[in-house]
């Protein structure tokens, strides 16, 4: 799918959303890539972009307004219909599982990678850390930003496990969707976001 | 060959305080004084709650001393939300802070709304892991609360009134200070630094009954330098990288509508507080789900319209001028 010009868009609800913006506009700029990365509110936003990024915040406030805005189904659409690659960071992970360890009652998932998740499975911010990282398909450590952080539990079907802390799967990728369970946009390493960049052309 | 990195893990760092508090923008926290409203805000899309034993009404109607929630309050909230929890300690009470640190609360709110409990100096917030956010009335205030380790700013508005001219007034100071340190050349910036440090220079004057100089002590063990050139760092990075304060910024004091809520985030808030305003209301549940819409939707009139409508009676509202000078809580905390 190489185009002219490639549109990112990042879900603008809540959250950490214009680090991930600026995050993307570099990655583009250090790649050469022409491209236009911009925030996405509206239904009819999902259908002018090329990739979509899910950012972190609260997977309860996000999911609840994706929902009422007609956002969700559209963006479940584009995943399923036309292979919209997505990458989801830390609530953006937990919205891309297909099933929750915690039987909370607020947050709806968009159902689109084979993972289950935990929630604030570290525990709570004083626990939140940052910690070097081995993550497959990069050559050397990435500074991770855990922070109130989900685990993925387990994956199944054609979902990779591509980082881990322990037993626990901090980073997973199934076709072009991509869940971290870290912060690679509070840092100035865009190396993720030229992974995910490279899942799209 | 063992990689050192491998094995090293850093807590409460700067990156992720302020990350935490990033994490929280575009959102709505509210106020909430036991599990049953926790949930309620939860369900209603809060991104946090913030526990307290009475909301700032309450405290303004009921007198006495305030100080932080019963730690038993705190841990059901805790235990009720997967949202995050924060707790108020009152203004310079670091052991309240240690206490709500200990319980596990999410980030600390350092808070004129309770009685202040230390007449010189506001906490140390470097010396803790999880973060803290800070009121302000003006830049200097908001300057000196980051240059502590505040990883949040909101306004102080004036709380319990459920009248949004505080926390306008507040926000417009500091954006309008922001603008004009953008145009000031560098001896500008180091004589406002100065200005801005002098609050630590007053309270270490009225305790040593000495003049302050360069190498004095007035804040833990920084000196009046090491303060100055921490506070003139700050004001360069407004000034040529962030272009506003360099933390997240939120409005709080006096905010009961979505409009309120709307018109705050179009004046460059990052987020609103709510206190009073919800569970004041006629009818919390659904006022607190119109004004986290109104949050996402600041800039979308017809939804601001939609969402507006039959929320019934907002709280009452009080006139700043009718409240005397004394009882202003914004006036706590320099």
């Amino acid at each position: 799918m190489v185009k002219n010009k490639i549109k990112i868009g990042v879900i603008g609800i809540q959250g950490d959303v214009s680090e991930h913006v600026i995050m993307m506009q570099k990655t583009l700029k250090e790649t050469n890539t022409p491209g236009e990365v911009f925030i996405v509110k509206t239904k009819e936003n999902i259908d002018e972009i090329d990739a979509l990024i899910l950012p972190g915040g609260e997977s309860t406030t996000i999911s609840k307004i994706l929902n009422k805005s007609g956002l969700y189904t559209r963006i479940q659409k584009r995943i399923k219909e036309n292979n919209l690659p997505t990458m989801g960071t830390c609530a953006g992970c937990v919205l891309l599982a297909k099933k929750l360890t915690d039987t909370y009652r607020d947050v709806t998932l968009l159902e689109a990678m084979d993972i289950q998740v935990t929630r604030n499975a570290f525990g709570r911010q004083k626990e939140s850390f940052e910690k070097n990282l081995r993550i497959d398909g990069l050559h050397s450590m990435f500074n991770a930003v855990f922070i109130r952080a989900p685990v993925i539990e387990k994956t199944w079907g054609n979902c990779k496990p591509l980082a881990k802390i322990d037993k626990k799967i901090v980073m997973a990728r199934q076709g072009n969707l991509l869940a971290l369970s870290f912060h690679p946009e509070l840092t100035r390493d865009t190396r993720i976001h030229k992974y995910f960049l490279e899942m799209i052309i | 060959m063992k990689n050192i990195d491998t094995i090293e893990i850093k807590f409460g760092t700067d990156k992720l305080k302020k990350g935490f508090a990033k994490m929280q923008k575009g959102g709505v926290i509210m106020d909430v004084t036991n599990a049953e409203q926790a949930i309620i805000a939860e369900e209603s899309g809060a991104v946090a709650v913030m526990a307290l034993e009475r909301v700032p009404a309450d405290i303004r109607a009921h007198g006495g001393v305030a100080r932080m929630a019963d730690p038993k309050i705190i841990q059901e909230i805790i235990d009720a939300v997967s949202i995050p929890v924060m707790a108020k300690a009152r203004i310079g009470h670091f052991v309240e802070a240690q206490a709500l640190e200990a319980l596990g609360v999410d980030m600390i709110d350092e808070s004129e709304v309770l009685t202040p409990a230390d007449p010189f100096y506001h906490i140390d917030k470097r010396k803790f892991t999880i973060p803290f956010v800070c009121g302000c009335r003006n830049l200097g205030e908001a300057v000196r609360r980051i240059w502590e380790g505040a990883a949040m700013i909101r306004t102080k508005g004036e709380a319990g009134t459920g009248n949004i001219i505080e926390a306008i007034r507040h926000q417009r100071m500091v954006t309008t200070m922001i603008k004009k340190v953008e145009q000031m050349n560098d001896n500008e910036l180091h004589k406002l630094a100065e200005e801005y440090s002098q609050s630590y220079v007053k309270s270490t004057e009225i305790l040593t009954c000495r003049k302050v100089g360069d190498n004095v002590p007035v804040f833990e063990e920084y000196t009046y330098a090491t303060v100055k050139e921490g506070i003139y760092k700050i004001l360069l990075d407004i000034k040529n990288v962030f272009h506003r304060l360099p933390v997240v910024n939120f409005a709080a004091g006096g905010i009961a509508t979505p409009a309120d809520a709307a018109i705050m985030m179009q004046l460059g808030s990052d987020g609103v507080f709510v206190g009073s305003g919800i569970f004041k209301s006629d009818n919390p549940s659904k006022r607190a789900k119109a004004i986290v819409e109104a949050v996402a939707n600041y800039d979308k009139p017809d939804v601001i319209a939609e969402v507006s409508k039959n929320l019934g009676e907002a709280m009452t509202g009080i006139e700043i001028e009718t409240i005397p000078k004394e009882q202003l809580l914004q006036e706590r905390g320099w």
